[in-house]
């Protein structure tokens, strides 16, 4: 059966190679490229009332060829509206200082795991993937109980006698930032710790012999010989951050402006699908160059098998 | 020689970290044993939650939608993601291989808005020049799978390139074809990999809601769409019930699947040892 199968795609001249490449390359072509090219096109229509709610690229009323209707107004109000803009830059920002947080929480723990005794290696790295093996979604709202007025952490420092009045944390940025840090917390983790596992020791041990303290030899060898791990760890962070949407629409409220809130609500509540497109247009423009990076140490990963 | 061991800095870190990381799931766990409405306010131990969530039938429609999707994506995450990984790991050079890279590389960071809408612009003019697929759960499991099968060929890839080949060879060299070979020796071999990539892929689609509210139509609502428009309204604590349920289930699931690998690594390693 399957013989007959490979004769007859082998007389098309599809053989096992070109149909293992063909496959995958389809299947990305088709649901990950074109996809693009579609939004790019319909930043460039006008928003109409009818279904779908765009008017078309190509009008074909006079024939062969068809007139291009191309419609910039999309842009144009992207960048003269204070809406978009603030937006894209408090994203910019937020993404920014949410990465350094996450970077100045994984670095000690990653190291941690490395120093620990082999034996308890797996089960700390375990420990640490498990939480992230569960909804995000819950554990962003797990989040609301801890840090609402009546919540748990105004008690605790009212109970301590810290406060006397709970202090406003929902809906204020420092919820999104323990928000991003929280969900992305092992997307950083992972890849320093695979960096600072495959550090050659003998550096270290060197340092020692030449009378270098263990923190000398921290700043001057583990740290800068860490930096790949901290490059693909911050971008793992960085660019799916800037269009973050459940987290500033649960924890934040109307002073956490994101861009991948205002994308959600111009497609689900304005219904306004071409700015929709433009708002993704942008964000993708702004993100050529860490996705860039991104791919340059994940090929060089790949490159070194 | 260096001292081993930690410094109380790095110690203290590590300990603040995982009670970060699980003081959160821990207390919802905790309040979703509390009778008071009033979630933080502890009124004694109740088990209502539980029983309200079992009699929500929105719920467990949603539930077991989502555990329909999640299966059918994971299932084709892997037969996508292994032929990616062979391709990456075992074809070398060829044309198109930076592009190829690129695209399997690129779902793994692009912003779920950003891949939810493109998706349904796709879906719908599909939709205009053949009427058909409309939008529902297939949508939902193309758009689930186009960034799974990326996860899966990672994980896949990753084991595919460290796996010793001197089996393959051996087969090759007494005369099995390369089809056969990857079948009965390669296959085998990877199937750590392909469990875990399958269980990644199956979490990831079942908890997606940002590209899955996107390509869906109103036939089809997923556990994570029902979840958010509940949590927008507030904390409620039969969510917290809920979340412990899933949290329970993937918890038992990980560890399983943890030890399982674990031991067939020592089985394997055994038979190593035999063999040579």
């Amino acid at each position: 059966m399957i013989d007959a199968f490979s004769s007859f795609f082998a007389r098309i001249g599809l053989t096992g190679k070109r149909f293992v490449i063909g496959v995958p390359m389809i299947w990305l072509l088709l649901f990950f490229v074109l996809p693009f090219l579609i939004v790019l096109k319909i930043s460039l229509a006008t928003e109409a009332t009818a279904i779908p709610p765009y008017t078309p690229l190509f009008d074909w009323s006079g024939g062969w060829p068809p007139a291009l209707q191309i419609d910039t107004d999309n842009y144009a109000s992207l960048v003269g509206d204070d809406l978009y803009i603030v937006a894209y830059l408090s994203s910019i920002k937020f993404a920014f200082i949410s990465t350094i947080l996450c970077l100045l929480v994984a670095y000690p723990i990653a190291y941690g795991v490395t120093r620990s005794p082999k034996s308890w290696r797996n089960m700390l790295l375990m420990l640490i993937v498990l939480p992230f093996w569960t909804s995000l979604l819950l554990r962003v709202y797990s989040w609301i109980a801890i840090l609402k007025n009546e919540g748990l952490l105004n008690n605790l420092l009212e109970w301590l006698g810290i406060i006397n009045t709970p202090i406003p944390m929902m809906n204020t940025p420092f919820a999104v930032y323990v928000g991003i840090v929280y969900s992305y917390l092992p997307f950083m983790l992972l890849p320093l710790y695979a960096t600072l596992e495959r550090l050659d020791h003998a550096y270290l041990e060197a340092a020692a012999d030449l009378g270098a303290s263990r923190t000398r030899a921290f700043f001057t060898i583990t740290l800068p010989l860490s930096i790949p791990g901290m490059v693909a760890g911050s971008m793992l962070v960085f660019i799916p951050a800037i269009g973050e949407f459940v987290i500033p629409s649960l924890l934040g409220g109307p002073s956490t402006l994101m861009i991948g809130r205002v994308l959600w609500d111009e497609f689900f509540l304005n219904q306004d699908w071409p700015t929709a497109s433009a708002v993704a247009m942008a964000i993708l423009f702004f993100l050529i160059a860490p996705i860039m990076i991104f791919q340059h140490y994940q090929m060089k990963d790949l490159e070194e098998l | 020689m260096i001292k081993q061991g930690l410094s109380p800095f790095v110690a203290t870190c590590m300990v603040l970290g995982f009670i970060f990381l699980y003081a959160p799931i821990l207390l919802m766990i905790l309040y979703s044993f509390n009778e008071s409405r009033l979630v933080t306010v502890w009124a004694g131990f109740s088990i209502k939650w539980y029983v309200s969530l079992f009699s929500n039938t929105q719920v467990l429609s949603a539930a077991w939608l989502s555990i329909e999707i999640a299966f059918i994506t994971a299932t084709l995450s892997i037969i996508l993601g292994t032929m990616a990984a062979v391709v990456l790991v075992r074809f070398g050079k060829f044309r198109g291989r930076t592009a190829f890279t690129g695209m399997i590389a690129a779902p793994l960071v692009m912003p779920d808005v950003i891949q939810g809408l493109s998706l349904l612009l796709l879906f719908v003019l599909i939709q205009q020049l053949f009427g058909w697929p409309g939008r529902g759960a297939l949508t939902i499991i193309i758009a689930n799978t186009s960034f799974c099968a990326s996860y899966a060929a990672v994980v896949i890839q990753s084991r595919l390139a460290s796996m010793d080949r001197s089996f393959e060879e051996a087969a090759l060299d007494l005369g099995a074809s390369p089809r056969q070979t990857f079948f009965s020796i390669t296959l085998p071999l990877i199937r750590p990999s392909l469990i875990a990539g399958w269980l990644l892929s199956f979490i990831l689609a079942f908890d997606n809601l940002v590209i899955v509210s996107f390509v869906t139509g109103p036939s089809a609502t997923t556990l994570p769409m029902v979840i958010f428009s509940k949590v927008r309204l507030g904390v409620s604590p039969d969510i917290n019930a809920l979340a412990t349920i899933i949290i329970v289930l993937v918890s038992i699931g990980v560890v399983v699947a943890g030890l399982v690998l674990q031991r067939q690594a020592a089985d394997r390693l055994k038979m190593q040892a035999v063999a040579g």
